[in-house]
């Protein structure tokens, strides 16, 4: 029987097949961070258990730390306590660290691959439902919750439902500034926000192969804003080329060994998905976000729809609060609703490609009047990497601050939080009402476009800015 | 640790609003708290108090009757969103033990169970009359031996629930607790085989 991508990483990890249909499976990695370990590390200490395999966790902190200031007391006295408990709990139970002053540290779904701690054919898990992440490696890579994580550290494995599968397959060939966050808007916009749900989606097609690692990412990242569970693109020489070397990757005679392996990891011809759906990337237009559903989102070149036009009950009800939220009018053309913050970084869009993309657009520009915008790197090693390119100061010089590695506005758990009323181009993963900040309003965008936003003051096709030759992907 | 779930009566609290997220349900910036315990106050918060603080007195689990209410009837892919378990946390924080929804988000409901919460999934038609009949103040009594939610006055409804995660609830089971006792040996087996499988996930531990 062929079997698809998916189904070849589950039977690896089956260690028991259990009643009622669920299995469990065995798990490899688990990336954890302070807001979602306290819990589980007590949990471990009110149980009287030791980590089954130490090693297979890697602890930094993210979500709540400041990225104003790197180094010294944190403000915030919550903040500091949880990323204290973390340095405690990792000294205390023989976790990996990475320090937040460090060259290591960043978001958990930006380092995981970065230092080679993600790799194809492994099941890796977090604190947090953006570990899909990790999918564009071919591995199988889904968020769990807190006592989950408690279970993963005690018995190295999960029991779990074995998810249905979807193939998403990308044909043709998306313009230069049309990027892997847009193809993503656009999927979500086409399938719905539940429209994935109890999946595990495989990206697969010329447009997927055509992709760096980057775009891969961005692409799972936003998988589970269609409801999927896993999100997946089968390991091929663009993801051994992005990992060989990295510190934490297999080497030597292994390397070649694991490479072998990994090449046995994609859909077999004639396997079965339960779910396909097509999309032509070929004259995609740039896609935002208008609603508090990352499915709520078209074109740049649209206007607001109305939503009595919307077919499904559900989906005019919820149009109609989210444009309530919003402030929002049917009939509204995109490009005329002006925008006061900008925040380009989040494990969606904060790598170096990222912020390549965004600084071609801020190059010789400057943020408009009344407008605020953040950079704000996805890792440190990202961030001293656009340093050492001269990135900074393109984005300093046109009027964005620079600032340390964090998730900041992508949960507004830090200091960075929008106003209630502010309207952000945001290039993280979620338009949920009050998720960059109670009464906040977020449209979601790629990176070039975020800053497209920046030095208009409003929603703008980067297209109209930017000579096709000026930036490439 | 984890309170048995056998039988819950009392008030239902009718939320007959689709996709409530967890960012509602626990807003975000209050995951910056580590514990477990006492995270009550927090649940609904921004639905429950405006942002001067003073309490939205119309807003259903402000209202004296539902205030105590340990039976949520609630809408559509309730508890989408996010794997924060602290959205679970809250809810049994105000003491609401069960949740009755047409469909829930996947991990929020994984989680309920975990924290001896009963999350049951009806067909809409039922929902919409339970939640009517929330709203109308009806006392409620969801019986999990009996597997029914029941309405003061009217028929049983009947409702079913994964063995395992029924008989975990009945006993209060921990999850990790009953994995390792049952499925201990088999780990251990699966781990061997797995390295020499997959030899390059064994590599470096713990100088990495
Ligand atoms: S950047 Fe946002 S989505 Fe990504 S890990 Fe941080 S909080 Fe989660």
């Amino acid at each position: 029987m062929p079997q698809t991508l998916y189904e070849k990483l589950w039977n690896s990890h089956v260690v028991a097949d259990l009643p009622g249909g669920e299995a469990l499976l065995y798990i490899d990695r688990h990336l954890v961070h302070e807001v979602s370990s306290p819990q589980a590390f007590a949990s471990l200490r009110d149980g009287g258990r030791r980590l089954r395999r130490s090693g297979t966790h890697l602890a930094v902190a993210d979500h709540a730390v400041p990225t104003r200031t790197r180094g010294g007391i944190i403000d915030d006295p919550l903040a500091r306590a949880q990323v204290a408990e973390l340095e405690d709990n990792a000294r205390s139970f023989d976790v990996p660290y990475r320090p937040l002053d460090g060259e290591l540290q960043g978001i958990v779904h930006v380092i995981g691959p970065e230092q080679g701690y993600t790799l194809p054919g492994m099941t890796l898990v977090c604190g947090d439902s953006h570990t899909t992440t990790h999918g564009a490696f071919g591995a199988l890579a889904f968020g769990i919750g807190a006592s989950e994580c408690g279970t993963v550290m005690a018995a190295q494995c999960l029991k779990q439902r074995r998810a249905r599968t979807m193939r998403v397959e990308l044909l043709g060939q998306a313009d230069p500034l049309v990027t892997a966050k847009d193809i993503a808007l656009a999927v979500i916009a086409r399938v719905g926000a539940l429209g994935a749900s109890g999946h595990a989606v495989e990206y697969a097609g010329p447009a997927v192969e055509a992709m760096s690692m980057a775009a891969r990412m961005t692409l799972c990242n936003m998988t589970i804003e269609a409801g999927g569970r896993v999100g997946l693109v089968a390991p091929d020489d663009v993801t051994f080329a992005y990992l060989k070397d990295r510190p934490l990757a297999p080497k030597g005679a292994l390397w070649d060994q694991a490479v072998a392996y990994w090449r046995g990891l994609r859909s077999d011809p004639g396997a079965v998905f339960d779910q396909v759906v097509t999309l032509d990337v070929s004259g995609l237009a740039p896609h935002v976000s208008w609603g508090t559903s990352p499915d709520e989102a078209a074109p740049i070149t649209a206007r607001i729809p109305d939503p009595a036009t919307l077919g499904a009950d559900s989906a005019r009800r919820h149009a109609e609060k989210a444009l309530a939220y919003m402030d929002l009018q049917p009939g509204t053309a995109l490009t005329d609703i002006p925008i006061q913050r900008v925040f380009i970084g989040s494990c969606t869009n904060g790598r170096i490609e990222d912020l390549r993309a965004a600084a071609a657009v801020a190059r010789g520009r400057q943020v408009a009047p009344g407008v605020r915008a953040i950079v704000v790197p996805g890792s440190t090693a990202t961030k001293h990497l656009a340093e050492a390119e001269g990135l900074d100061a393109v984005f300093m010089a046109a009027g964005f601050e620079w600032r340390h590695a964090g998730c900041s506005l992508c949960v507004a758990m830090n200091d960075d939080r929008l106003a209630a009323g502010e309207r952000c181009a945001s290039t993280s993963n979620r338009n949920f009402e009050g998720r960059q900040g109670p009464g906040g309003r977020t449209h979601l965008m790629s990176p070039a476009m975020a800053a497209a936003a920046a030095v208009t003051g409003r929603l703008t096709d980067v297209r109209d800015l930017m000579a096709p030759g000026e930036m490439t992907r | 640790m984890i309170q048995p779930f056998i039988r819950v009566d009392g008030p239902a609290a009718a939320l007959p609003e689709e996709n409530v997220d967890t960012d509602i349900i626990y807003p975000a910036r209050f995951l910056l708290i580590t514990a477990r315990l006492g995270l009550g106050p927090y649940a609904f918060h921004d639905r429950r108090f405006r942002a001067d603080g003073t309490e939205v007195a119309e807003f259903v689990l402000n209202r004296p009757e539902w205030r105590e209410a340990p039976i949520l009837v609630a809408g559509a892919n309730f508890g989408s969103g996010s794997s924060r378990e602290q959205a679970v946390w809250a809810l049994l924080g105000r003491g609401i033990r069960c949740v009755i929804a047409p469909s829930f988000g996947e991990i929020f409901q994984a989680n309920c169970y975990r924290n001896g919460v009963l999350p049951i999934t009806l067909p809409p038609a039922q929902v919409a009359a339970l939640s009517a009949a929330a709203a109308a103040a009806h006392p409620f009594a969801v019986d999990l031996e009996a597997g029914t939610v029941t309405v003061a006055g009217r028929p049983p409804i009947p409702f079913s629930v994964d063995l395992e995660r029924r008989l975990a609830l009945l006993n209060g089971w921990d999850e990790t607790a009953t994995l390792l006792n049952a499925y201990g040996a088999d780990i251990g087996t699966f781990e061997e085989r797995h390295r020499r499988h997959q030899p390059w996930l064994f590599e470096g531990e713990n100088d990495a």
